[in-house]
């Protein structure tokens, strides 16, 4: 039989649809999650199974309704908020993480906030500068939170279950340009462990240690560096924490080449941090600086073509495994 | 509009009403005395970090309490040894805690500013201002949720006004009819600017806004407090939605313990008049007296064993030892 295949959105869905089954204190906090299933249709058909008790429309209040959940994820509840845009994050930032990351700690253990932040990451929508943003490095740096970036339909649903299920604040991006992308999904219940990496591509020359909507572009990439008898790994965290070093330092020691490639901000970013875990970790198994590529450092623009500018795409990364490999190959 | 003023017939007559406003007294005697020893660690320099205290404010904290059961829920401010201490918590594990120590309600982790205990539904207290009024209001949705009959009420200070995302979830609450009590302690300083600089409009009409039912009460006057909450209280256990309270108080010392200069934004004059003529413990002492309900001695002798208590729970504080230095990272994650 043909495996079964979703979009990573409808992998979210029934990722939502199953915990909400098997846990009654599963609820969701939103604008338009209800009858809308949000502007990218990822919630469609939930509240017609769970009804608006469970999938709970707010007003455009992303403060209030995002501290509604850590209380009541505090008292009894497993509230999962939607985020609609992952710029909009900003105005939920105190609940976050001056609230949801510290309570545990700050109560000496007394208090859990189990609950997950979802929201959406990837600039190329053309939608500007304040719907564009791929913001997962600010949640990354604070402890208390974990932090999800899927890169499939396969680890959409397993990540998300684990999500759920975990007894901390989780923070979930999911990449709106990937929402349609199709892969095989199991149709039964499976959790995918927050802090293992995977490798998605093996290789012996050069790795890409991507995350999120780089996973494509890294493997895009590795596919035009075959041609040119390159033979690129590509291996994704999954989550930036926990963070799977001994996957990423294995990687980097097996090939001594490593392009860290991640959607957000590099200056500071996520692509610095892992960059710096392989500098410290696999320093005398490299025979090359480890590069780091991300978005530029500017406000995304609007215009397609300055937009397209400020991403990674296959052939920049190609290019630059490429010059990295030269001297050695 | 005119302040709530607490019945001159409550509690004649009546055992268990003569009960209660003993034990209201007792409870705000306990809070006075508890900051007077904070106060007293704080300035010998036995005390780390910041003290907030909550002297000249006890009516509001124990006439609220007093409307709760023990299985509901409060959240507090950086000002909250008070309503820690009304909501149940006891002394010795929060003085623990305000040194930093083991024993303390946080293992040491949460300080002065952030003592919170499942135990007596004490969400925790919160340092920045208005940060919890979405915890408080999430927990009363999960308490509607999950139908188990209990109350959250949200204490901040006028302060917290400035705060948008108090009228985010004072919109939500009302929307949807959860039961919550928000209560504005004002005490007339945001930090060190008298409130009328920073609050355009009136208190209640900004809740009143939103629909809730909003009443102001004496601060000072621990029945008009008890009664104004439990008439809150009781129509938001009952599904009638949520309340708002405005208790009018004064806090008799700074901001924190080290605001000792304070003329320039408030006299001396009117402190004083706060302490001779509003003092909530005295009111309370001379009604109690006046009602046949306790004399002087009886009244003495609560405070004699409230001190005993508050000097046994600071020694205690003081022998406990400090958590070990490989704790630091126990406690991030659950």
């Amino acid at each position: 039989m043909p495996e079964r295949e979703l979009t990573f959105a409808q992998a979210v869905r029934e990722a939502l649809a199953e915990e909400m089954r098997h846990d009654p204190r599963v609820c969701i906090f939103g604008e338009d999650v209800a009858e809308a299933g949000t502007p990218f249709k990822v919630l469609s058909g939930l509240v017609e199974e769970f009804g608006p008790e469970r999938l709970i429309d707010t007003p455009i209040s992303e403060a209030g309704f995002t501290g509604i959940a850590v209380g009541a994820a505090m008292t009894g509840l497993r509230p999962v908020v939607d985020i609609m845009f992952g710029d909009f994050v900003t105005l939920a930032m105190d609940q976050m993480v001056n609230q949801a990351a510290k309570i545990h700690y700050m109560s000496g253990g007394h208090w859990r906030v189990p609950m997950v932040l979802r929201t959406t990451l990837g600039a190329t929508r053309r939608s500007a500068a304040q719907h564009s943003q791929s913001l997962h490095a600010w949640f990354s740096h604070i402890p208390g939170l974990k932090v999800v970036l899927p890169s499939t339909p396969y680890d959409a649903k397993g990540l998300l279950k684990a999500a759920i299920r975990d007894e901390n604040p989780v923070v979930f991006f999911e990449d709106k340009m990937m929402y349609k992308l199709k892969g095989p999904v199991p149709a039964e219940d499976y959790a995918i462990p927050l802090g293992v990496a995977e490798v998605k591509r093996s290789g012996d020359d050069i790795t890409l240690v991507a995350t999120s909507s780089m996973v494509q572009v890294a493997l895009g990439a590795a596919n035009l560096l075959e041609k040119q008898s390159i033979s690129a790994e590509v291996i994704d965290p999954r989550t930036t924490w926990p963070l799977d070093e001994a996957a990423i330092l294995a990687s980097a020691k097996k090939t001594s080449r490593v392009i860290v490639l991640d959607e957000g901000y590099g200056r500071y970013g996520v692509a610095s941090e892992i960059a710096a875990v392989i500098a410290e970790g696999a320093f005398y198994d490299l025979d090359a600086p480890v590069k780091r590529m991300g978005a530029m450092q500017v406000p995304i623009p609007f215009s397609p073509p300055l937009e397209d500018a400020t991403v990674p795409t296959e052939e920049t990364v190609c290019a630059a495994a490429r010059a990295m490999c030269k001297h050695q190959l | 509009m005119t302040t709530a003023t607490s019945n001159p017939q409550a509690g004649r007559d009546r055992a268990s009403d003569k009960q209660l406003w003993i034990h209201a007294y007792r409870q705000m005697v306990r809070i006075r005395l508890f900051e007077e020893q904070v106060n007293e660690l704080y300035t010998r320099a036995l005390m780390p970090g910041l003290a907030h205290l909550y002297s000249g404010e006890e009516a509001v904290a124990v006439g609220v309490c007093e409307a709760l059961r023990l299985e509901d829920y409060i959240t507090s401010t950086h000002r909250g040894h008070g309503h820690c201490l009304a909501k149940g918590a006891s002394p010795d594990r929060m003085f623990a805690e305000l040194l930093g120590k083991e024993a303390g309600y946080c293992r040491g982790k949460g300080g002065s500013m952030h003592i919170a205990d499942p135990a007596t539904g004490n969400l925790g207290a919160n340092a920045i201002v208005g940060g919890s009024v979405g915890i408080a209001t999430g927990a009363a949705f999960a308490a509607k949720r999950l139908g188990n009959g209990r109350v959250a009420v949200c204490f901040f200070g006028e302060g917290a006004l400035g705060q948008g995302s108090l009228y985010e979830v004072m919109n939500l609450a009302q929307l949807w009819k959860l039961p919550v009590l928000y209560v504005c302690e004002n005490n007339l300083y945001n930090e060190y600017t008298h409130y009328t600089e920073t609050t355009a409009g009136t208190i209640l009409g900004r809740a009143r806004a939103f629909g809730l039912e909003a009443t102001v009460v004496d601060g000072q006057d621990v029945r008009a407090v008890r009664d104004a909450a439990l008439r809150l209280v009781t129509r938001a256990r009952a599904g009638e939605g949520p309340g708002f309270l405005e208790a009018d108080t004064y806090r008799y010392s700074g901001h924190h313990v080290g605001d000792i200069n304070r003329e320039y934004y408030r006299s001396k004059q009117e402190e004083h008049y706060w302490k001779s003529e509003r003092d909530p413990i005295q009111l309370h002492a001379h009604w109690l007296m006046k009602q046949g309900c306790a004399d002087r001695d009886s009244l003495d002798q609560i405070a004699v064993e409230a001190r005993a208590e508050m000097v046994e729970a600071v020694k205690f504080a003081m022998a406990a030892p400090y958590p070990s230095t490989h704790q630091v990272e126990e406690d991030v994650y659950a």
